[in-house]
């Protein structure tokens, strides 16, 4: 059994209809990156995949449970799904600490003290400590994504999905997310929506090809890489390459 | 002159304290209530929201003195609830305050960044608890400047309360130029004067507590 399958997803937004039929499956403490151009639906299967913008039509599955039915309790499940998103989104108010724990003490009913105790556990791990007790306008982008990472991940999920993570950071800044991401392989699955061709030839075990609310193609890095089945894709990742760079 | 202004101090702080009493009540009512107005409206199911614009544009729509006739004259004396004058103004004030209070919360709410909600359901917390957690804290650190405003306006209009019989700052200082009709303008500049200091120290109270609860570097618009 598959740890997250996804079955013939649809949305729309009114006359638009952004995801056509979305099908493929991960395995635990997989990682899989979604390439594609802008406006093809990448962020909005994300979305449907943790019913922020739950789907039309279609199922998904997450540990044999069918998280789309309506009668499931949708915070229960987002425990188990972490989510990482381009504009960070940390809660302004509070510290990279209380960032981090206060999904533990309010979701997970921890005490405060043994959420902060998790809470420096993971800053640590993303490699923050110092950082703890900053606010988010005092971090850089680079701090503020990697506070979000270790957010989702103080969560302990089975997935993390990865809207664009580094889309928003500066170039130099963004090594550092991808260290963080490229640590927790094979130790959480994730599904990460990106532009950065190393990482996905490096660390992804899946590359999903998405164009136009469909996926083109998906395979293993070296065969989308080397011998991609389908001219589109072959034409989409040599363009991309040239812009960000083989590796 | 100073004689008389002298004498009529205990009088005046009497009326004072009538004054400080109605703002601070009618304050807490209409924060309170203003706050569930603004998130009913704003995340309330139909027809909630719609039921709150009627509310806010009743209140807004009609002079406070009316307001202070209709709920002391009208529903104390008229229908027979029996509300004393004080009682009357503090719902007068409240209710309008809260309609005013509202529009300041909900901008405060509109104006933080939509990912805020969007990061805690993402993070499993159910809308309530995300309003609660993550929302009204911002909400209120981004009132603190209308609401101040606000703050003023009630504390001057508490002297509204005067038309229906409220014994009040205004009103003793009434007491006391019938009595001395030739001081009528120092006393109500002395009046004046009361009214004047505490708006200015609520100001600087207010301001100097905007700086210290202000989130950290955080300022409105550089996050987008």
């Amino acid at each position: 059994m598959h740890m997250l399958e996804v079955k013939d997803i649809h949305k729309s937004y009114g006359d638009l209809e952004v995801l056509k039929g979305i099908s493929f499956s991960m395995n635990k403490g997989e990682t899989a990156v979604i390439i594609g151009t802008s406006g093809t639906g990448k962020s909005t299967l994300l979305r449907c995949i943790n019913q922020l913008h739950p789907p039309d039509k279609g199922e998904i599955w997450l540990d044999g449970v069918n998280i789309t039915d309506p009668k499931i309790d949708i915070n229960k499940i987002r425990q188990k799904i972490g989510f990482v998103f381009q504009e960070f989104n940390l809660f302004n108010h509070l510290t990279a600490l209380r960032n981090v724990s206060i999904g533990l003490e309010k979701v997970k009913g921890f005490t405060k003290e043994k959420a902060e105790k998790k809470a420096i556990e993971e800053l640590k791990r993303v490699g923050l400590k110092d950082q703890a007790k900053q606010y988010p306008a005092q971090l850089s982008g680079g701090q503020k994504q990697r506070v979000g990472i270790a957010r989702a991940l103080a969560m302990d999920p089975t997935i993390i999905l990865f809207d664009e993570p580094t889309s928003a950071l500066d170039p130099e800044l963004i090594g550092d997310v991808l260290d963080v991401m490229k640590s927790l392989a094979h130790k959480v699955a994730m599904l990460v929506v990106t532009h950065e061709m190393g990482f996905a030839r490096n660390v992804a075990d899946e590359i999903i090809f998405m164009e136009g609310g469909v996926i083109v193609e998906s395979g293993p890095p070296k065969q989308m890489f080397q011998n991609p089945k389908k001219a589109r894709t072959k034409e989409f990742l040599g363009r991309i390459s040239t812009l960000y760079g083989k590796d | 002159m100073l004689e008389i202004l002298a004498n009529s101090l205990p009088q005046l702080a009497e009326g004072l304290k009538t004054t400080i009493g109605l703002t601070v009540l009618s304050l807490i009512l209409g924060t309170i209530l203003g706050i569930f107005l603004a998130v009913i409206r704003i995340y309330g199911k139909f027809p909630l929201p719609y039921l709150i614009i009627f509310y806010e544009r009743v209140f807004r729509g009609i002079p406070l003195i009316v307001i202070f006739f209709l709920f002391y004259f009208g529903l104390s004396l008229q229908i027979g609830l029996n509300i004393d004058p004080f009682t009357a103004a503090i719902f007068g004030l409240g209710l309008r305050g809260a309609a005013y209070q509202a529009q300041i919360f909900r901008s405060a709410i509109n104006s933080i960044p939509e990912g805020q909600m969007v990061a805690a359901r993402s993070l499993g917390m159910s809308k309530l608890s995300a309003i609660r957690n993550i929302i009204l804290p911002q909400m209120l650190r981004l009132s603190v400047p209308g609401w101040s405003n606000e703050f003023t306006i009630v504390l001057k209009d508490t002297s509204i309360a005067f038309s229906i019989g409220v014994i009040e700052l205004m009103r003793q200082g009434r007491y006391i130029y019938v009595n001395n009709p030739d001081y009528v303008l120092p006393v109500f500049l002395f009046i004046a004067l009361i009214y004047f200091i505490m708006v200015i120290s609520a100001n600087k109270t207010l301001s100097y507590l905007e700086k210290k609860y202000k989130m950290s570097g955080f300022e409105i618009g550089v996050e987008r």
